[in-house]
């Protein structure tokens, strides 16, 4: 594996947030890189830590929030003692993110045209008519017909659909080098879903970039990335490429995941589902041993002992106190999710 | 059909007038456009479509919380006008889709599940503590919450709430709008678990709105697919997944993404668009965005035709046309 393609490195990340009642602890020990036109996924259920993870790397979290880093490198540079100005030199030009809401994320008071050329005016040094040029470029890119009377459109005016094609479009204005797209298809209809996901693809890979797609949905993964984590209370608890990761689940909450979601033509019909019993455990404080092992059916004595993440090859790695053969054959007779 | 309808639509149609702006005539929007279905006692009715299709108007007109422009709808043979508000309460209740704003949170837990009982004046106060924890208990959540506010639960246990409070008087038919779509997916197949053997336990019949295909797949023993306001397909399940004969119908099932890797991105052909529902595109609605239009589709409404045991509404199945192939 050559280092230079590696366009982000993050480990032992870990994000701490003071709050009146104590302190929350929403990343844990978090590790990972993206290397140039990959796509890895960070999956996992609300409040696992993914969105905070993501905006750690941007360096948007919020002020009283520590983060706390082994090493968090991008493109060759470090970012961890980086200063704001450098960030805001970074954010939106190398480095773009793509928010969940298209909504809230575009400014009502100014036109679409506005927003995406302002991108490139402060970072490159472009005439107003080039950046408007590259807006159009882009809006084309990513599907929009009619693309120059876009501009002069407000995003009220455009349906859901459109203004996730404008975030992204946005995003890319710059040419980044890694994209960070935070559920970007959670607020829209399957059919929009599918059209939105395969042109990030496309893109992704006419475009070069690294990827990080945050979602909940398996799907998504299973279609969209070469890699997932999957992360629950604030870790990763297992990482692989998306083959081996569905085809053959090590993490116990990986296997119950998988069996949580109906598959049209393989699921029974009028059977139950799997489902994994109990809730997620709070995130406030120090948390010890493994963070599942209250919903785990193989938990046992150990589990209350720290889980470090067992490596079994590049990029291939579980966090939990049963070996690969074990937890195979617990996959096997996966009964136990009812 | 020889089951017992339960429920009933004929040609239902509810239009809202918006506003276009001052000095401009108000436009009309056709929210539900025509829609005659037929709602079997015991039966899974699974009702898709995309957001603004109509599907949500067509579930507040079934649940008396609003009247229909024209057409009627009867609850066991009966126009529903004349069962009265309250009366059909008792026998069609609710689940919405999201646990968060759906429950009164200054209200307790056993407080907002016994509501019903008290708007009925079933029974005396007394009566009303043992069984709602009865209930709360068959739905998975402990009766220690009886005097929990709403803001103390997880989603999950709040979708329980909702859950008990609508089948605390024992309805017939059960409306669930979204039930799952605001929760993770863990909790969601606990949810669809509860829903199944409830109804099999208290006789339900459900009416199941979902944009998740791969959940009414689960859950439906009949799919009804709508689109701009009009059910364009509607079959039993097994025929409408494994013959889908529309083309929205076929583009729908080609988007469920199945955690299935190495299968790759569907390609839906739909155009991108979906069209301004108060400016529907003459003909057939869906033609613009359709990958098998043809020069009719543009110009004439298609009529509801039978194949087999599915009912569609495309040009594709007109007879003449049939005769021609």
């Amino acid at each position: 594996m050559n280092a230079a393609e590696t366009v982000l490195a993050v480990e032992r990340l870990d994000v701490e947030i003071p709050l009146a009642t104590g302190v929350l602890h929403p990343v844990r020990d978090v590790s990972f890189s993206v290397k140039r036109g990959e796509t890895l996924c960070l999956v996992g259920e609300s409040g696992c830590g993914k969105s905070l993870t993501a905006l750690s790397i941007m360096d948007l979290l919020p002020s009283r929030a520590q983060r706390r880093a082994d090493r968090l490198e991008f493109a060759g540079a470090n970012l961890l003692g980086a200063r704001e100005r450098r960030m805001a030199d970074i954010r939106g030009n190398q480095l773009a993110m793509v928010f969940q809401e298209p909504m809230t994320s575009l400014n009502p008071a100014y036109t679409i045209g506005n927003q995406m050329t302002e991108v490139l005016l402060r970072h490159r040094r472009v005439s107003a008519g080039e950046a408007r040029e590259r807006a159009i470029y882009l809006l084309e890119k990513v599907g929009i017909t009619a693309a120059e009377s876009r501009l002069r459109q407000y995003p009220h005016q455009l349906s859901g659909g459109l203004r996730q094609r404008i975030m992204i479009a946005m995003g890319l204005m710059c040419g980044p080098e890694l994209i960070i797209c935070d559920e970007p298809t959670t607020a829209l209809d399957v059919t929009i879903q599918a059209q939105i996901l395969s042109l990030l693809a496309g893109l992704q890979r006419e475009f070069h970039m690294g990827m990080i797609l945050i979602t909940h949905d398996l799907g998504i993964v299973a279609r969209v990335a070469q890699r997932v984590a999957v992360m629950y209370a604030g870790q990763i608890v297992e990482t692989g490429c998306v083959d081996e990761v569905f085809a053959a689940p090590l993490h116990p909450y990986t296997q119950g995941l998988l069996q949580c979601i109906p598959i049209p033509g393989k699921t029974p019909r009028g059977e139950h589902l799997g489902s994994i019993p109990g809730m997620v455990p709070s995130l406030m404080g120090t948390l010890r041993g493994c963070g599942f092992r209250e919903r785990c059916p193989y938990a046992f004595a150990d589990c209350a002992q720290d889980v470090p993440l067992v490596e079994l090859g590049p990029g291939r790695g579980y966090r939990c106190r049963l070996t690969p053969e074990q937890t195979g054959a617990n996959a096997a007779g996966a009964q136990v999710w009812t | 059909m020889s089951a017992v309808s339960v429920l009933q639509t004929r040609d239902v149609r509810r239009t809202f007038m918006l506003n276009a702006g001052f000095f401009r005539a108000r436009r009309a929007l056709h929210a539900v456009n025509g829609v005659s279905l037929s709602v079997a006692k015991g039966e899974v009715l699974g009702l898709v479509g995309e957001s603004g299709c109509g599907k949500s108007t067509l579930a507040r007109m079934l649940l008396g919380l609003l009247a229909p422009t024209s057409g009627a709808i009867h609850f066991d043979g009966e126009p529903v006008e004349s069962i009265g508000r309250k009366a059909l309460a008792r026998r069609v209740q609710p689940i919405f889709q999201d646990p968060y704003s759906s429950l009164n949170p200054r209200k307790t837990v056993g407080s907002i599940i016994s509501l019903p009982l008290r708007v009925h004046g079933v029974g005396s106060s007394a009566e009303w503590r043992p069984r709602v924890e009865a209930l709360m208990d068959r739905v998975g959540l402990s009766p220690r919450l009886y005097r929990n506010y709403p803001n103390q639960l997880s989603g999950g246990q709040r979708q329980r709430v909702a859950i008990a409070r609508a089948l605390v008087m024992n309805p017939e038919v059960v409306i669930c709008d979204e039930p799952t779509s605001a929760l993770d997916v863990s909790v969601q197949s606990q949810i669809l678990n509860l829903l199944q053997d409830l109804q099999r336990e208290f006789d339900l019949t459900y009416v199941l709105i979902s944009h998740n295909l791969a959940v009414v797949q689960h859950m439906a023993t009949r799919v009804a697919v709508m689109y701009l306001g009009r059910i364009v397909e509607e079959a039993p399940t097994d025929e409408l997944f494994g013959q889908p004969r529309h083309p929205y119908t076929r583009a729908l099932l080609d988007s469920v993404l199945t955690p299935e890797p190495g299968l790759g991105l569907p390609e839906t052909n739909l155009g991108a668009a979906y069209p301004n529902p108060v400016d529907p595109p003459a003909g057939c609605t869906f033609h613009p965005r359709c990958p098998e239009c043809m020069s009719v589709c543009r110009t004439t409404p298609p009529v509801l035709t039978r194949q087999g045991e599915a009912l569609v509404e495309c040009h594709l199945y007109d007879s003449a046309r049939q005769e021609a192939v």
